[in-house]
């Protein structure tokens, strides 16, 4: 049976981790190979690294990371932040990224999904959506959340799945932080609605948080960033968890 | 009793000095093709010791002690590919171990759905596309962690722990044949992993498949 999938997201700047990591086996927490490695032999089933750096010509630091960690680790991971065009893909895919992932570029120009996917395959292109709810409709915002755009949320994952999109990666700014829960109530109308899997973000506080996302929320993967970073949730624990509470996992 | 048990030890240890002997300098061609996965195939032989090498030239490849064909993206294109370079008959006619991976077992099957193209009929099994009955419940690709089933006895399935897990990413699946040597369920059972005479293939990425991955690689080279 095809497993829920449980993902850490590292945070990245000019190639070292951001956001406090707090693992003691670790001889340096800002080294994200060192991070990715742990990750991985803890059973994560795939890993996502989000470049927040801001320059350009920094930007070559962050393909020669993704080669580190492409010999250093041996299960998928996706890269994602500040890429807008086909070559940026291709520097990274080649670099030995699984996926890449882009947010504020498709929403920019919607048609570049297609163009990416065209290029290299579905499997690899995920579009990230940051939502927001504003008077009771959910909407696309940018920027980190910070930037509301007219795009409604449903409309959106739908345009880009129809793209090409092979995987949507859903981050509720409305939860993101909160450690109160997932977004489960979109998550499933998105995740029911297409035929591409979902990867629910932003909320996760609790091993329970997960099983309801999976349950509820109908997603197919949910990705974390602190609450694994700092031991909070540690992932064998979870799948164990969720093994008991009969959420089909990878053991 | 001591001598047996340090006998023993060495026999091991000669073993694995043996094994790693065999890995350092087996030549092991990886054909060359415009995707991604191949610079990861490349770094999972490098994790296990070996030295491969990239190519696409017909004499690199049938001097090679194991050839490898980690293919992804589209089938006619990639059929495209290796015509066009000749390396079509190159694969037919190789004699030593040959591992087809993702779309790689499925260029080695007879037909695939994908383009309606031709294959290498290495395998006589047909390619197809999922269709699911219920969207919600099962989404086309097939992407993440599904276990194998069904096991034969194989040089390339010793050792793996019981239903193990491996990462898939695909559309387009084999159907069962007497060549399929294990199975995955995901809206019906398809072959995950195919034997016959020197050619083996496995729909799954073992470059991303964590140990089981690793061990079906080294399987491979241990062949």
């Amino acid at each position: 049976m095809l497993t829920k999938r449980i993902i850490p997201c590292l945070d990245i700047k000019d190639g070292r981790t951001v956001k406090g990591v707090n693992f003691v086996q670790l001889r340096d927490a800002g080294d994200p190979v060192e991070l990715a490695k742990a990750y991985s032999d803890e059973g994560a089933d795939e890993l996502v690294f989000l470049d927040i750096t801001a320059t350009v010509d920094k930007r070559k630091t962050l393909a020669e990371l993704v080669t580190k960690v492409a010999k250093a680790i041996n299960i998928p991971f996706t890269v994602g932040g500040g890429i807008s065009t086909v070559e940026d893909v291709k520097v990274l895919l080649n670099a030995g990224a699984d996926k890449i992932s882009i947010n504020s570029s498709a929403v920019k120009n919607p048609g570049v999904i297609d163009e990416m996917a065209r290029e290299f395959g579905s499997q690899c292109i995920v579009v990230a959506i940051d939502t927001r709810d504003v008077d009771g409709t959910d909407y696309v915002h940018t920027h980190g959340g910070r930037k509301p755009t007219l795009l409604q949320t449903q409309a959106w994952a739908k345009e880009v799945a129809d793209r090409g999109a092979g995987e949507i990666l859903l981050t509720s700014m409305d939860h993101d932080g909160t450690k109160a829960g997932f977004a489960n109530e979109i998550t499933s109308e998105i995740s029911s609605a297409l035929s591409i899997p979902v990867i629910a973000s932003g909320g996760a506080g609790n091993m329970a948080h997960f099983k309801d996302v999976f349950t509820f929320g109908k997603a197919d993967a949910a990705l974390a960033a602190s609450i694994f970073h700092f031991k909070e949730v540690p992932i064998p624990e979870l799948k164990s968890y969720l093994d008991q509470e009969g959420i089909v996992i990878r053991k | 009793m001591i001598e047996v048990g340090r006998q023993k030890i060495e026999a091991i240890n000669f073993r694995l000095r043996s094994s790693f002997f065999r890995l350092q300098t087996m030549k092991i061609a990886v054909i060359k093709y415009n995707s991604g996965n191949v610079q990861s195939v490349l770094y999972a032989l490098e994790r296990l010791g070996a030295h491969p090498i990239l190519t696409d030239d017909p004499n690199e490849i049938k001097s090679a002690d194991r050839v490898i064909f980690p293919g992804q993206g589209e089938a006619s294109t990639a059929m495209g590919y290796l015509k066009a370079r000749g390396l079509d008959q190159v694969i037919r006619d190789i004699k030593q171990p040959f591992l087809g991976v993702c779309l790689g077992l499925q260029l080695l099957c007879e037909h695939s759905e994908e383009n309606d193209t031709e294959c290498l009929g290495i395998f006589p099994v047909k390619v197809k596309k999922f269709i699911p009955e219920n969207s919600q419940e099962f989404k086309v690709p097939h992407v993440g962690w599904n276990d194998l089933e069904n096991l034969k006895s194989n040089p390339l399935l010793k050792d793996l722990p019981e239903n193990p897990f491996v990462y898939y990413v695909h559309s387009y699946y084999a159907e069962l044949s007497d060549a399929t040597i294990a199975t995955t369920h995901y809206i019906h059972y398809f072959t995950a992993i195919l034997n016959r005479d020197n050619y083996w293939a496995i729909q799954a990425h073992p470059e991303k498949s964590s140990e089981v991955g690793e061990k079906l690689l080294s399987n491979f080279l241990n062949i």
